[in-house]
């Protein structure tokens, strides 16, 4: 199994999550992440005073999938939250040894 | 008033010209009783009068001073609160807050005798010491038309306001101890000596009542705002810099309260500027106008640099603008016209911009949310502008021997009001900062007045207060019983217990 960490712009959400439904993804996490990378932040201005703001909003989705279709998730989350400019994210896939179901106890793809 | 006695007085001849000639037919005896009955009605009608205008200035002025306070909590807090970081939002929220209940304890027992009762040219007496003396008798010589009690609380609530408008300066770094410290010995030692010297009988400064050196200051221009915003540069400077400034970004951390605060400003003003009328005359509808004109024309002057400079107007601008608008109509609120007070508005807007941005980095002192900058800055523009514009045509507040209204103003025709204008601006900045710095220092010495490096870090709000002004993480409590959480708690660590023994 394969955890996919994937990094992207907070309004790609609903596309993203929209994609993997169609390839049958039966679940996902989200936090509200701050970061940088590339893209570079933004300047604000509060009376005059010019502030340089380095750590730019993003969100993280993280789900656990077979692996077997780790490339057509990849390809799924790639096509719904490219932009091709700086900011885009990144996706980060990690091995799983093993997953549990809470409710029943189930064990490995079967807890998925 | 008078025209409306006046009217009166036409109503009730008329009614006896009417009367007369059904009176030829009546006995002489009946005759004379009709005018002695008349002159009682008269009486009694110029006593139905000046209850009737008493009632609407007293409605008036008890309703200005509720918009006043209204100024501070939840105005200023909600501006100022907005304005800091996360972690100090309920520290700035509380230094106005006690202000409101601390002033007013002492103004009860002696501030408003410092201020207002019969003392020298500097400072009040104590006649009226736990407001001995101060009832629903009207004190002829300040407002003849209200109860004494309604001039009184009417007056504290500036008394509140101007402390409260110092905490801007020091936020996010003082210790509470010593914000109450150096309140208390300011509002004492430098609030109520002002007050008296501008607004008290036989004050230094005073324009209606005889002062020696008249400065006009309508509802508290040097009193109010060059005091303050004058003293905010002394604390800003005594304290230091807030650790990171400015190489840290210390962004607001809710700019829509600092709008909702900045709004209820604008509506507190009107009691502010136009209550300083004294009554519900048309010279608190003149400076209402004006009021409102300054800081609409401020609010679009501050707004319009930004975009032309920056490229974008911004909300923390505009309503920046307005604030300083208000600030800089104080002075002259009730003595120029409205459309003097248009170009007022402009001037601070702009001249205000400037010393929060420019001047503030050229100099590089940490005025955290730019007391100096609005009301320093803005009050000494406003007493100056005022000095430019005032009007006899508004407010024929000199007069001749004859009753005669004199020029007032510079364009008025009166060139050396300016003198006197920037004489008042220099004796109220003289006394704010000798008199802050001597304060500063005892309540250094007694308490000390920065909180520890650490503290500031952790944020006034924990460190201060115990507490935290927003809880938006997850809630981490368990479900009560009722719903399955604290019962099954107790049972699944009995069945891991087992499990282990097993």
């Amino acid at each position: 199994m394969k955890k996919i960490e994937a990094i992207i712009r907070p309004h790609l959400l609903d596309a993203v999550k929209n994609s993997l439904q169609e390839i049958d993804v039966k679940g996902m996490t989200v936090g509200e992440v701050q970061g940088y990378g590339r893209q570079r932040g933004h300047t604000e201005t509060y009376r005059g005073a010019e502030y340089q703001i380095d750590f730019i909003p993003k969100l993280k989705i993280e789900i656990i999938i077979p692996d077997d279709v780790e490339d057509m998730v990849v390809y799924a989350i790639t096509k719904a939250a490219q932009t091709g400019k700086f900011g885009d994210g990144k996706i980060f896939v990690t091995n799983i040894d093993d997953v549990i179901r809470i409710r029943t106890g189930e064990r490995g793809e079967a807890a998925l | 008033m008078n025209s409306l006695v006046r009217m009166r007085h036409a109503g009730f001849s008329l009614f006896l010209l009417v009367l007369c000639p059904a009176g030829i037919a009546l006995a002489q005896t009946a005759a004379a009783e009709t005018s002695s009955s008349a002159e009682d009605r008269l009486s009694k009608l110029e006593q139905a009068a000046g209850a009737a205008q008493s009632a609407g200035d007293n409605a008036w002025m008890l309703v200005s001073a509720a918009l006043v306070l209204m100024m501070t909590g939840p105005g200023l807090a909600l501006f100022y609160g907005g304005l800091v970081r996360r972690k100090n939002v309920l520290a700035t929220m509380m230094q106005s807050f006690i202000l409101m209940a601390v002033v007013t304890v002492m103004w009860a027992l002696y501030g408003y005798s410092l201020a207002f009762s019969e003392g020298n040219s500097f400072i009040g007496g104590f006649g009226y010491a736990l407001l001995n003396g101060v009832g629903a008798d009207p004190n002829t010589t300040y407002a003849a038309t209200i109860p004494h009690q309604t001039f009184m609380i009417y007056q504290l609530m500036f008394a509140v306001i101007t402390p409260a408008l110092i905490t801007g300066a020091f936020a996010e770094r003082m210790k509470f101890s010593a914000m109450l410290l150096f309140m208390i010995l300011w509002t004492t030692f430098i609030y109520f000596p002002l007050a008296h010297m501008v607004w008290g009988q036989g004050g230094l400064l005073n324009a209606a009542l005889g002062g020696r050196l008249p400065t006009l200051d309508f509802a508290g221009g040097t009193v109010v705002h060059v005091s303050s915003g004058v003293s905010a540069l002394v604390c800003a400077l005594y304290l230091g810099k807030r650790i990171g400034y400015p190489q840290q970004p210390m962004r607001p951390h809710n700019l829509t309260l600092s709008f909702i605060g900045a709004c209820l400003l604008w509506v507190g003003w009107f009691g502010f500027n136009a209550g300083s009328a004294l009554s519900a005359s048309s010279l608190a509808t003149s400076a209402f106008v004006t009021t409102h004109f300054a800081a609409a024309a401020a609010a679009l002057a501050w707004a319009g640099v930004e975009w032309l400079r920056l490229g974008k107007p911004t909300v923390l601008g505009a309503t920046s603008g307005a604030v300083a608008g208000l600030v800089a109509i104080t002075p002259g609120a009730g003595f120029v016209t409205p459309m003097s007070a248009l170009i007022i508005g402009v001037a601070a807007g702009v001249v205000c911009y400037l010393m929060t941005s420019a001047a503030k980095r050229a100099f590089g002192y940490d005025d955290s949310l730019d007391v100096f900058g609005i009301h320093g800055a803005g009050g000494t523009l406003g007493a100056l502008l005022t000095g430019v514009f005032a009007a006899r045509a508004v407010n024929p507040i000199f007069k001749d021997t004859a009753g005669q209204p004199l020029p007032v103003g510079l364009l008025d025709g009166n060139s050396a009001q300016m003198l006197n204008q920037i004489g008042g601006i220099a004796i109220a900045m003289v006394v704010a900062v000798v008199g802050s710095l001597i304060i500063l220092k005892v309540v250094d010495l007694l308490v000390g007045v920065r909180v520890s490096a650490e503290d500031e870090m952790t944020g006034l709000d924990l460190t201060q207060h115990g507490e935290e002004g927003y809880e938006l993480g997850f809630d981490l409590t368990s479900a009560p019983a009722a719903f399955g959480g604290a019962t099954a708690t107790p049972q699944a660590a009995r069945l891991v217990a087992q499990k282990i023994n097993e």
